[in-house]
């Protein structure tokens, strides 16, 4: 293995730049390091100025998703040995307006995390003194999955219908608000329908799944999805049928 | 409030519903699901069994922090934790439960009885994104999201809001607010080698430090004994919790030859690898002098065994840690040791305030790892800080918003003020030219210092040291190089701005612990091995001198209770 | 909950613009694209059941004109290429069953092979059934 790798990363810089330009940087190639280490070597010793968004390093707090060879992904987790002998291309995510060299604006996702109501709903709440809502190990089941959605926006990125229409609400959004439709506390599904059941909700989605496949906490956005078309759909047709059921 | 982590959103909740009318703000450097919460990983204490009570959560936690804990604090504390929980249920938290459909708790590090509540491995990720989209609900409550606070505004005793920078923009603003609540975390990335993430840069702390309020017992730096070695990735107590043994090179559960009881099959309680933290790390380091303990590339470690838990046990219990292991240590729980070695972790110290969180600068208070009650004394047990946020961020919240209540806004100077910070920025930063020091060298060679002069076991001369090399990094810091002046995300000035907090907050930790000539929790001198109840039952108060330099104070801890005796694990 | 907004008059965001081609840019998109094309074949299929059915009514010469149509090159190239496509269509459509159907027995979620195979014993079965009324009888 050689001893560096070459990273060609995007750069714009809104003050001076029309629009972005690509830069390159060799940098060490070691065995345990993550394309986050190599932009923070870029950092350190090479060019200061590179902008990139990073916490916790540990594939837990959302803040590193970026494209490395087109492929949407948390730069903590991405190896650099998996793309040796590189050159290794590192853009912004993809379909969102970029800010500042690799971070991109993210004000569209978190207006759209709150559009789907993603607190408990409920009519009438239990004093906190009487104790919990019982839920089974069982129940916690159903929707623990789609709980663990760390809001990187990796999907987003590999989702098509979102690069074409902006109005889309996205994977993400989806699956947190099936997250709480599945939680047995929960009894905000009809509230949360206003905002699923339409052209830019859950039906926008034409199912290529790229979602799924790149999201880091398997959360599985694309099942959240047609799960909630299957279940609207018999809501829907039971409502018909026998009016006042299905609710 | 500043700081959109556990205690930030906390206490933005309980302003919210304590007062409708007030106009609240949460200013963050990063968006709030960032925040280091996220990262927590094991439990939140609070009782709930049968067989459990109030006094046995206080006695834990007392001498879990070796009676430096204020026990009036204590007793608050442990009192409202378990309703502060059961809230956070309510709110959707997705806690494990029983077969019953009742919440479950684990076993934790020096805690007597089970009381730890816990979801999954990964408390922490879930208590803060249920903090942080419940307080959506809020229409009172807006977000400055990527906006940087790097100034107090403080007239006369009272504080008026914070000077901010909006990252993407690069403009800076006044935001005005009859109370300010810091909650912006710890400052683990003083050191070198830690779990912290890149935003733990004590910048909450540096501001009220540089107001005049003193940080207090900053001399406590909690080393949990399990972190991956390179990335001192956090291997959750919980690992030992389930049954976990910690073996040296021979394979020996070495904890037994430092006090701390005698091996089981199951996990004992208070006992072997369920003692406290500060203990576990002192035995590891002790071992490592030994030369017990195996040599990699980076550092020496010990072996956290987990095999004999089995897969299913692993995968329901604790699967995140096998997560872990597999994509950054490329080994697999279930069938190989996991290396680990002890990790700068958590800051006992910080912003001095009292039991409701205010400091001594009217309006300004303090909540989380920011701040100091002090519940946590000398060493913080497991699963009591993630319970900390909720507590203390509650009750900040509640007292901010009656101060905000009972007395007029506060405007006076503020213009000045924030003219007079705009111009620092820009000379100190934006426009800075002409510097020769990067950024990198002077943070690595604080890290150095702080490594080699207040590590686990400290000298007087390691803590002189370390004193001496910080001061000539402050002098060094002056010359800073910054390249960027572009205003828009520039990152390389928040960087720099971040060093500068960081270098503050580093000569108080120094300080504070060549001031205290004793050996209590994670303290330890080797000049001075025993704990000093007459001279030293007090907190280390740093406050900043004219010249800059910290001057240390002592203030008694409150005993209730629980006289101090001598701390005992394993017997 | 607001959000303060930028700054107005700041420095503006750039929006890359998606290329026409976005649907080359990786294996999983030319996939999806091509799944999403084979309800032609599928529509060719109903249409080519109508037509058999229409030619049965109208009586024994039409449907011999059918069959004789249906024994030519291209026709045979065409039933040859949307059989193909059908069948991955149905293979595709197959294998995603379980990210929209959850079946839970005893207290855990059936793994995805669990809901994938009933889809390609069904498709077997009613093949044999097919086969033995066409071939047998």
């Amino acid at each position: 293995m050689s001893e560096t790798i070459t990273l060609e990363v995007t750069r714009y810089q809104p003050d001076t730049d029309s629009e972005p330009s690509t830069k390159s940087y060799e940098v060490p190639l070691k065995d345990d390091w993550v394309v986050l280490d190599a932009l923070n070597y870029v950092k350190d010793e090479l060019d200061g100025s590179l902008a990139f968004r990073w916490s916790c390093r540990m594939g837990v707090c959302g803040s590193c998703g970026m494209m490395v060879n087109g492929v949407p992904v948390l730069s903590c987790a991405a190896f650099l040995k998996n793309y040796a002998p590189g050159p290794i291309k590192v853009e912004p995510l993809r379909y969102f307006p970029i800010v500042r060299d690799l971070c991109v604006d993210l004000s569209d996702f978190m207006t759209k995390l709150k559009k789907v109501e993603p607190w408990i709903v409920r009519e009438k709440e239990k004093p906190v003194e009487e104790g919990e809502y019982l839920q089974t190990p069982e129940q916690l089941d159903t929707f623990k999955q789609f709980s663990m959605c760390i809001n990187c926006t990796l999907c987003y990125s590999a989702c098509p219908v979102y690069g074409l229409d902006e109005g889309f609400i996205g994977p993400a959004a989806i699956a947190l608000a099936q997250r709480y439709n599945m939680d047995s506390r929960d009894e905000g599904n009809e509230s949360r329908m206003d905002t699923l059941a339409q052209d830019e909700g859950v039906w926008g989605c034409t199912f290529v799944g790229e979602c799924t496949k790149v999201c880091p906490k398997h959360v599985d956005p694309a099942g959240a999805i047609q799960q909630y078309k299957i279940a609207t759909t018999e809501n829907w047709f039971k409502s018909l049928v026998m009016p006042g059921a299905g609710k | 409030m500043l700081g959109g982590g556990g205690a930030g959103l906390r206490a933005a909740i309980a302003a919210a519903e304590a007062n409708p009318g007030l106009d609240i703000a949460i200013v963050s450097k990063v968006y709030p699901m960032r925040s280091h919460t996220v990262s927590a990983e094991g439990g939140s204490a609070g009782v709930i069994g049968e067989d459990d009570s109030i006094d046995e959560h206080c006695y834990d936690t007392i001498s879990g922090g070796d009676w430096m804990s204020d026990q009036d604090a204590v007793e608050a504390f442990v009192n409202e934790a378990p309703k502060e929980l059961m809230q956070m249920e309510h709110w959707g938290c997705p806690w494990s439960r029983r077969d019953d459909g009742r919440v479950n708790v684990r076993p934790f590090g020096g805690m007597k009885k089970k009381r730890t509540w816990f979801a999954s491995d990964k408390t922490g990720f879930h208590m803060l994104h249920t903090l942080f989209q419940t307080s959506m609900r809020y229409d009172s409550i807006a977000r400055y999201d990527e906006w940087f606070a790097t100034k107090l505004l403080v007239n006369d005793g009272r504080v008026q809001g914070v000077v901010a920078m909006e990252l993407a923009t690069g403009e800076v603003r006044a935001i005005t607010g009859k109370a300010v609540v810091i909650a912006t975390g710890g400052c683990g990335k003083i050191f070198p080698f830690t779990t912290n993430a890149n935003i733990k840069n004590g910048d909450g702390m540096a501001l009220a430090y540089r107001e005049g309020v003193p940080l207090k017992d900053m001399e406590f730096v909690q080393y949990h004994p399990t972190g991956l070695p390179f990335t001192g990735i956090l291997i959750t107590e919980a690992a030992r919790a389930e049954g976990g043994l910690m073996l040296n090179k021979d394979g020996r559960r070495y904890l037994q030859d430092y006090d701390l009881g005698t091996p089981e099959p199951q996990p004992v309680l208070r006992t072997m690898e369920l003692g406290p933290r500060d203990r576990l790390s002192q035995a590891f380091e002790q071992e490592r002098l030994k030369g017990n303990t195996l040599e990699g590339p980076y550092g020496n470690y010990v072996h956290l065994d987990l095999r004999h838990l089995g897969e299913e046990k692993i995968d329901s219990r604790i699967p995140f840690v096998r997560e872990l292991c597999l994509k950054y240590q490329g080994i697999d729980p279930v069938t190989d040791f996991v290396p680990v070695r002890p990790v700068v972790h958590y800051g006992m110290g910080g912003v001095h305030t009292d039991i409701n969180g205010a400091t001594p600068i009217a309006g300004l208070f303090a909540a989380g790892e920011a701040a100091c009650v002090s519940i946590n004394g000398a060493n913080r047990l497991g699963s009591n800080s993630l319970t900390e946020l909720l507590v203390f961020g509650g009750r900040a919240g509640n007292e901010a918003a009656a101060f905000a209540q009972q007395n007029e806004t506060s405007e006076a100077g503020v213009e000045a003020q924030l003219n007079d910070e705009i111009a620092r920025l820009d000379g100190d930063y934006f426009s800075k030219s002409g510097g020769t020091e990067s950024i990198a060298n002077i943070r690595n060679a604080m890290r150095s210092a702080m490594e080699d002069g207040c590590g686990i076991y400290r000298t007087a001369s390691s803590l002189e040291d370390a004193k001496t090399r910080l001061a000539e990094l402050q002098e060094r810091f002056k010359s800073v190089a910054i390249n960027d002046h572009s205003k828009s995300f520039n990152t390389e000035a928040t960087t720099a701005i971040e060093l500068s907090t960081m270098l503050d907050v580093a000569e108080t930790v120094v300080a504070s612990g060549l001031n205290r000539t004793e050996s209590r929790g994670a303290h330890q001198r080797n000049d001075f091995p025993d704990r000093d109840d007459e001279k030293f039952l007090g907190h280390s108060m740093a406050i900043r001198g004219a010249d800059g330099a910290p001057k240390i104070d002592l203030l008694p801890v409150t005993i209730t209770r629980w006289p101090p005796a001598e701390r005992v694990y394993g017997r | 909950m607001r959000t303060i907004d930028s700054t107005p008059g700041g420095p503006k965001p750039y929006v890359t613009p998606v290329p026409r081609l976005w649907w080359t840019a990786s294996a999983g998109y030319v996939l999806f694209v091509l799944r999403e094309m084979t309800c032609v074949a599928v529509g060719y299929f109903a249409l080519l059941t109508l037509c058999q059915m229409s030619a049965l009514i109208s009586g024994p010469e039409a449907y011999a004109a059918l069959q004789a149509w249906l024994k030519t090159p291209l026709a045979t190239l065409l039933n040859v290429l949307c059989l193909a496509a059908v069948v991955f269509h149905t293979v595709t459509w197959f294998n995603v069953t379980p990210r929209a159907v959850v079946v839970r027995m005893g207290g855990k979620r059936l793994p995805d092979s669990a809901i994938i195979a009933p889809n390609y014993v069904g498709w077997a079965v009613i093949t044999c059934l097919v086969a033995w009324v066409v071939l047998g009888a």
